[in-house]
């Protein structure tokens, strides 16, 4: 033969960069290869604690974000109306000076009217320090209309929840049970413990109504009715209980199952947990038959008995946990119907979880100590895990319903044991041990504390001295009295309605508001457009930091370009939304492993520059001059609390520090000689049972995550819920307006329970639930940009079961008319069988708006393409009563995307997806037609 | 026409895991970017930011949806494609200027871009749609096995493997030798009874699948109902039952 001869070892690159992605939120270590001085190739990094080498298709893709022609090159001023796309370029000096002016009056005289929320942000700790020294009770980023039911939930219930509190014991575990998911959330990791599931042969069951993606490869399918998981797992938790298929001993020694709860009906203690005079609460110890605190040595905390004083029965949690969940209205056949799945599937799934949990459990050789100092010779492990994410968060029962998914784990003894859910460092982490909200404010002074936090009862509410609400988003206010993550889905709108007050400047990064980050999508549009009776725009003035010409550009009027993901400095923090593993506390950093070729500034660099113009304080020395050079100087210099710092590897003068230590100069070139990730790991032994185990607590201690151990019981009763019923019941000198009684006695039971939003959103009149999920190669708006991403997902059908089809006489390509009590749009239909027969769904986030992008105007994401937000309201269509509801969980606050309820029939085939928009200009123009990427010869 | 070799001193090629495939594209990703900066034309992408936008692409991932027999549930199935090195590969012997080719010491099937006239033969040829014509460069694209990274001295050893085995999140992509009986994707294909794609068109492909696993048979409840005995009917049976309990524990 005459083979050719090839080279098989060619050159790979001139250097490897080592940075962290920016993707999409799961944060992966990558190598960037580098060819003279360009990008050449980006791969997983395999040392790294999140992706250990691979990569998904957003994170190869990088390559195609940072050259993509929609990155904004200069701060632009706008020159023409508002969503006119008319903008000049204006140097960064006027950029700032711009901004400056505008702020400076409002810090001035009342910070307040200053709203900054920040998106998709990964620096929120930076943020909100900004945020806080600027003195706005303003404050927050994307978690509102993202998963805020997931991570609250998990907090208030156990100290932690899924994706970047805790994960699966990939390694242990015998049946993993995914509920409705984010496919982002958490990216690579779900994919890799899927495989290491697969390999051992494990068994899957996934619950969604929609059978893509990770539910494609489950061994079981659920395809239940979207809005019910909670009805479901509450039915499963009653079969299991009245089984006894339970784990007794986890629960009496850590879960408040045991503490008493005073009985004391119509009296202000009525259902609060009993506590000494300590404020430790109370259970009877099996030994004594006494009255004890939960942590006293060597007590065996009764999960049965009852204790009787002044006439009263005071009963254990647990007791009313038999009460409620063995009745009848959670047996199988009740829920069936309602959820879609027979009631013998329903006990057959219950049936499987107890017998891997009690009958595959497993016990690992590692002795350790408990909080109460008993010593335990071996871990019992209990190989059943869950995950969940957005699915069942983004329902206005969606807080119930993740507080049920995690008292269900607690039920089967799942968490934090060997087989089962583990937290990741700094988690686990009480409720009680993170923030309250903070709303105190000081014109010309920072405020009073961090924006954000867990509301314990009615003296936490964020609420002004005349019972308004405090922050412009309404968050925690009795609307919604545990909105951990703030609200910005409200932000436009309550601004534009001036309630509850108005504000002068809106300040927003990485959020795509006018398009497809907002319900309500033409309506937004019209709020930041309208202009008053004096010709002045109602939400006077915008500021917009973006990397991308996303559709939100046009609808501000100062932009401050922000650079990609390989041009700057980011941590990923403990201090924020950390990346840590099961068995280790890690950190990460992004640093410029190339320059930006367009006059662009990192967003947080900018805002060190910007707070020293403003003497913000934390931004400027003594002298008044810029404290931080940059980003990258404020990570390696910024000192939360002595010795804690944004990054907690390579502390100390010689960088042998790890979580404490002094500030290292060399801290971020360490960081880059180590890969750009900072690792260190539990020992042995302490890496299971960690709210309880002492050996982790003093590691925990050690490096820096808490001040003391502090060990806790899981709560299985929320009391924090119990004290605002008891506000609503009349209890307390802060009380709910009237209006809201009911509904807060209603939805805050401190045991989960389920209620439909079906009638609020008028399902007799529109029978079929309308979802979205986001595609695993796209994330949010950004991949429409990207060259490659788009071949995958230009556009997107509306995907309908066979029933729909048949029942509307539609084929695949025909066009259908969805409405919602809100509003209708036109789309291009495709059946798909493998969904729930109610349930119509599209990949979101795939509609472009003509003009934004740098798309040309006939791609086919801006003709075919459309997005389900035309047809979901932030607020409930109306009641009768006078008054408007939101779309929104009542407890949270968290943005009630997946109970949108529409019907469908066959319509004309438009010229264009409906609702048609006018374009915008580009300010950077449209990409080349054809590319041909290679930077090496 | 181009003669194949009599025989290959190893089979290498890739085996897929649909079981475990969740198709994230993971893999169409990273080939296009390894493979448009290495080896021959880079994968040029046509109305890259317009309307029909196409690229050239050495791997893509289909879906199909299933319909098992009976009313249970459809299914869908992820299906990454990209060229199965046959054995008998008519790409090869259709190709009138010798460039496509199948090497001798490892069976990678190829093309030498500097013979090919971008003729098209080869892509009627082959029977699974694996080849692309570039449509800048005007020759003929296909997967090369990452040739340029499986055998490269400058990369560490642990990533001398194509790029899409490297990358795929799930691991549900094996890269090795399928002439070898003991090879560990040998041995994975006996295993769980991989198989050929289109056996019946003669062309012995050397990629294999691994089917999906049945779904969707959880025994019935009532094998499993022994789990969910109940050990009261009311809550103040299970209290009972409870204190009873607590006793033994």
């Amino acid at each position: 033969m005459n083979q050719p001869v090839i080279d098989l070892s060619p050159k790979v690159s001139d250097e490897v960069r080592k940075t962290t992605c920016y993707m999409c939120a799961c944060r992966c270590g990558i190598n960037v290869h580098m060819k003279d001085g360009k990008v050449a190739y980006i791969e997983g990094n395999k040392d790294h604690p999140v992706n250990q080498g691979v990569l998904c298709a957003k994170g190869s893709a990088g390559i195609m974000q940072v050259n993509a022609p929609s990155r904004l090159r200069k701060p632009l001023k706008r020159v023409g109306e508002r969503g006119s796309g008319e903008f000049e370029e204006i140097e960064w000096d006027e950029a700032l000076q711009i901004a400056a002016d505008w702020l400076e009056p409002v810090r001035a005289e009342n910070p307040e009217k200053l709203a900054f929320f920040t998106g998709r942000d990964q620096s929120q700790s930076f943020t909100s320090f900004w945020a806080q020294n600027f003195g706005t009770p303003n404050y927050a980023a994307h978690g509102g209309f993202c998963s805020v039911n997931m991570a609250a939930a998990g907090i208030y219930t156990m100290g932690g929840a899924f994706w970047e509190f805790g994960q699966p014991d990939w390694d242990h575990t015998k049946l993993f049970m995914l509920f409705g998911v984010a496919e982002d959330h958490d990216s690579n990791p779900i994919k890799m413990g899927l495989g290491k599931i697969k390999k051992r042969g494990a068994r899957v069951i996934g619950v969604n109504p929609i059978r893509t993606g990770y539910n494609a490869v489950a061994d079981d399918w659920v395809g239940i009715t979207p809005g019910t998981d909670g009805l479901f797992i509450l039915a499963m938790i009653h079969c299991l209980m009245k089984a006894g298929k339970i784990d007794l001993h986890y629960l009496a020694q850590y879960t408040n199952a045991p503490v008493l709860v005073i009985n004391n009906p119509g009296q202000a203690d009525h259902g609060l947990l009993m506590r000494d005079e300590n404020g430790k609460e109370l259970v009877i110890d099996r030994a004594t038959g006494k009255l004890t605190p939960f942590d006293k040595p060597g007590v065996k905390p009764d999960l049965a008995a009852t204790y009787e004083k002044d006439g009263q029965t005071h009963r254990p949690v647990f007791h009313q946990m038999a009460e409620m969940y063995l009745d009848d209205q959670y047996a199988p056949e009740a829920v069936a119907d309602r959820c879609g799945i027979p009631a013998k599937r329903i006990r057959a799934i219950a049936a499987e979880l107890a017998r891997v949990a009690f009958e595959e459990s497993f016990t690992l050789d590692h002795t350790w100590t408990d909080f109460r100092g008993e010593k335990h010779e071996k871990m019992v492990g209990r190989p059943v895990s869950f995950h969940s994410m957005r699915g069942i968060s983004a329902h206005a029962n969606g807080f119930q319903t993740c507080r049920a998914l995690h008292v269900l784990q607690i039920l089967l003894g799942t968490v934090e044991v060997p087989g089962g859910f583990r937290f990741k460092p700094p988690y686990p982490k009480p409720a009680t041990a993170h923030p309250k909200p903070h709303v105190g404010l000081t014109p010309g002074a920072p405020l009073n504390g961090p924006h954000l936090g867990f509301t314990h009862g009615p003296e936490d509410l964020a609420l002004k001295d005349d019972g308004t609400p405090a922050r412009i988003d309404k968050a925690f206010t009795w609307e919604n009295p545990m909105s951990s993550h703030g609200l910005m889905h409200m932000v436009i709108s309550n601004a534009y309605a001036g309630d509850p007050y108005k504000i002068d400047v809106l300040f927003m990064y990485m959020a795509n508001m006018s398009w497809n980050s907002s319900m309500n999508t033409r309506g937004v549009i019209d709020m930041l457009t309208d202009k008053d009776e004096n010709g002045e725009y109602v939400i006077p003035k915008i500021i917009y930091s973006d990397a991308y010409s996303s559709e939100m550009v046009a609808y501000s009027d100062l932009i401050l370009p922000d650079t990609t993901y390989l041009e700057r400095h980011d941590c990923i923090s403990l201090l924020d939304r950390p990346i840590c593993e099961a068995d280790a506390a890690a950190d990460a950093i992004r640093w410029p492993v190339i320059e930006p070729d367009r006059d662009v500034k990192g967003f947080q660099s900018m805002l060190c520059e910007l707070g020293a113009k403003m003497n913000l304080p934390g931004f400027v020395n003594d002298d008044g001059s810029q404290k931080y050079a940059d980003y990258g100087d404020y990570i390696v210099n910024h000192e939360r609390r002595p010795g804690i710092g944004p990054l907690a590897g390579f502390r100390g003068e010689n960088g042998d520090q790890a979580g404490r230590g002094a500030v290292n100069p060399n801290q971020l070139d360490r960081y880059i000689e180590n890969g750009g990730f900072f690792v260190e790991h539990i020992p042995a032994g302490s890496n299971y049972y960690k709210p309880w185990n002492m050996e982790y607590q003093d590691w925990a201690v050690n490096i820096g995550l808490y001040d003391k151990p502090t060990p806790y019981l899981f709560s299985l009763y929320v009391e924090p819920m119990r004290k605002f019923q008891l506000a609503a019941e009349g209890h307390g000198d802060r009380q709910p307006p009237d209006h809201l009684r009911e509904r807060i006695k209603d939805t805050m039971s401190p045991l989960p329970i389920w209620y439909s939003s079906e009638e609020d959103n008028h399902a007799d009149q529109y029978p079929i639930t309308a979802l979205t999920q986001r595609p695993m190669a796209m994330y949010h708006s950004w991949g429409s940009q990207n060259a490659w991403l788009r071949q995958l997902h230009g556009h997107n059908p509306l995907y309908l079961p066979t029933k729909l089809m048949r029942e509307n006489n539609l084929s695949d390509g025909d066009w259908a008319k969805v409405t919602s009590p809100h509003g209708e749009i036109t789309v291009p239909v495709l059946e798909m069988a493998a969904l729930n027969e109610n349930t119509v769904w599209t990949w979101n986030a795939i509609g472009k708006r003509k003009g934004a992008w740098a798309l040309e105007e006939d791609a086919p994401e801006a003709t075919r393409g459309f997005l389900l937000n035309h047809l979901i309201h932030e607020l409930l269509p109306p009641k009768g009563d006078g008054l408007r509801w939101a779309n929104s969980d009542p407890i949270t606050g968290q943005a009630a995307w997946f109970d949108l309820k529409v019907r469908i029939e066959k319509a004309a085939a438009p010229d264009e997806s409906q609702p048609g928009f006018a374009s915008i200009k580009s300010p950077v123009g449209t990409g080349p037609k054809d590319l041909a990427w290679k930077v090496g010869n | 026409m181009t003669t194949l070799p009599a025989k290959t001193e190893k089979k290498l090629g890739l085996v897929i895991d649909l079981d475990t495939c969740v198709g994230c594209h993971a893999c169409v990703i990273s080939c296009k970017g390894w493979n448009t900066e290495n080896y021959g034309a880079p994968l040029s992408d046509q109305n890259a930011y317009g309307a029909d936008n196409y690229g050239t692409f050495l791997n893509r991932v289909h879906s199909f949806e299933v319909q098992p027999e009976g009313d249970a549930a459809a299914q869908l199935i992820h299906f990454p494609k990209s060229c199965l090195h046959c054995e008998d590969a008519p790409c090869v012997t259709v190709c009138p200027t010798g460039a496509s080719y199948k090497r001798v010491e490892d069976g990678i099937v190829l093309v030498n871009e500097s013979n090919c006239i971008g003729c098209g033969l080869c892509a009627w040829a082959c029977p699974y749609g694996a080849r692309e014509l570039d449509q800048a460069e005007g020759v003929m694209k296909k997967c090369t096995l990452c040739v340029d990274r499986i055998y490269n001295e400058n990369l560490p050893e642990e990533d001398r493997q194509p790029a899409c085995v490297r990358t795929c999140p799930a691991g549900a992509r094996h890269f090795g030798d399928l002439g070898d009986e003991n090879s560990d994707v040998s041995k994975l294909v006996a295993e769980r009874g991989g198989m050929d794609l289109m056996p019946e068109q003669g062309t012995k492909p050397v990629n294999k699948y691994l089917p999906p696993r049945p779904k969707d048979e959880m025994p019935e409840f009532d094998v499993l109902a022994p789990f969910l005995q109940p050990v009261a009917e009311e809550p103040k049976g299970f209290l009972g039952w409870l204190d009873k309990t607590l006793e033994k524990l």
